[in-house]
């Protein structure tokens, strides 16, 4: 080191001290560079909200299942868990990949397949809002979950139900402790059903920790919000590249590398919404 | 230059392979912790545990492949590299730091629900936190 500092000053070869300006040190440009810590920002942000998704549910005695609670698919599809938002995940990584095709391309200068490429990325990203959409629709209006209510409640001991609910609860249904069972409504009005304990205590359904509703909203809607933002992004540079602005530049692309970067973030984000919301 | 790009496009639908393949083993080893596959292991505490480390071990894989391979942080320069990743240890400390707190939040709602069903019991005596005997003036 002590050579490093008396070389320094008084070098004026081309190789000099990379921190003496003039060359990009970290050999990348200021627009990739800050792309790359606005994602780190970004990051912190999703971890804040992840992590207070886990100290609640650490705060609570009981936590829907959530093989339970996502186990509907469109097409009038009931008790598969998790398959739907399997395939989103899906959706979600080949946009990804057909994204890491548009930045090869690019680097080849190939306008074509860039706009190819980024047409099929946009498809995903779109394909997956819709997914979102339906997954939404699904627990407000059919479940009635909405950010203040949870009726997705789970019971603390085993027993056995005295009313049944017209839908997948027959009376005389036997439960376990650590079930989740969703209370529908009937008019308008929430219907929780009796049950017996194995106490011999008669009880109603309660109302499952109300945070649950406020967490998925707000996390996933976060998240779809970065895929709407994406997709957006997506539209203007492919629009921006079949019209031959990138060509001019002779960068190789670096914008759809940029944007890239920002894409391969949604879907990274989305391997943890998937860990904790889905799998865990 | 030719070849370079051949090999190039080959790796990233290998990179498809394996995220699509690591995700349906998550999603099988999640199903598989909650009893669907075999019914009767989601008792098992060990299982839980194992699942659960599985199940984060794989997603940080994920992230990652992604990270290294699809946004091409391997071949950014060391200190790049560094700047963005190094910030991202802090978090260790805010889950313990918050998943800590979390379970105080838990215990002490239990606790207040249990003196909230001793009150009830109680036979007309002066309730609460700090109970002061009033001639002594002693805690009781």
């Amino acid at each position: 080191m002590a050579t490093d500092s008396m070389v320094h000053g008084t070098d004026t070869t081309a190789d000099g001290n990379l921190w003496d300006g003039g060359k990009p040190p970290f050999k990348a440009s200021y627009g990739k560079l800050m792309m790359w810590y606005f994602l780190l920002s970004d990051a912190f942000t999703f971890s804040g909200f992840l992590i207070a998704y886990g100290a609640l549910r650490f705060s609570m005695p009981t936590w829907p299942v959530p093989d339970f609670v996502f186990s509907t698919a469109p097409f009038g599809v009931h008790h598969a868990p998790l398959i739907f938002v399997t395939f989103m995940s899906f959706l979600l990584i080949v946009s990804s990949v057909t994204m890491v095709r548009a930045v090869q391309e690019g680097h080849r200068e190939n306008l074509r397949g860039v706009v190819f490429w980024m047409f099929l990325t946009i498809l995903g990203g779109a394909g997956f809002l819709g997914c979102q959409a339906w997954e939404w629709n699904n627990l407000i209006g059919v479940e009635h979950m909405t950010v203040t209510t949870n009726p997705f409640g789970t019971h603390i001991e085993s027993g056995v139900y005295l009313e049944g609910d017209g839908h997948d609860i027959k009376e005389g249904d036997t439960f376990e402790a650590g079930d989740t069972y969703l209370i529908h409504q009937h008019g308008g009005d929430w219907e929780q059903l009796k049950f017996k304990t194995s106490g011999g205590e008669i009880k109603q359904q309660e109302f499952g920790p109300k945070a649950f509703g406020a967490l998925f909203f707000f996390i996933t809607g976060f998240h779809g919000f970065h895929v709407l933002s994406g997709v957006a992004f997506l539209l203007i540079i492919m629009i921006n590249a079949a019209s031959g602005l990138y060509v001019k530049r002779k960068n190789g692309y670096e914008m759809v590398e940029k944007i890239g970067l920002y894409w391969h973030f949604v879907d990274l984000v989305w391997v943890f919404v998937f860990l904790v919301f889905y799998l865990l | 230059m030719a070849q370079d790009y051949n090999k190039a496009k080959r790796g990233v639908y290998m990179g498809l392979l394996l995220l699509g393949a690591v995700t349906l083993v998550e999603v099988f080893l999640s199903l598989f912790g909650k009893g669907y596959i075999i019914s009767g292991v989601e008792s098992s505490k060990i299982l839980f545990a194992v699942v659960g480390i599985g199940l984060v071990v794989l997603s940080l894989y994920k992230a990652y492949f992604i990270v290294y391979e699809f946004m091409h942080m391997g071949h950014e320069v060391k200190g790049l590299r560094a700047s963005v990743l190094l910030p991202m240890l802090l978090l260790v400390w805010a889950i313990i730091a918050f998943f800590q707190e979390g379970g105080s939040w838990g215990d002490r709602r239990a606790l207040i629900e249990e003196k909230d069903k001793i009150e009830k019991e109680d036979t007309g005596k002066p309730t609460g936190m700090l109970l002061h005997d009033p001639q002594t003036k002693k805690l009781q």
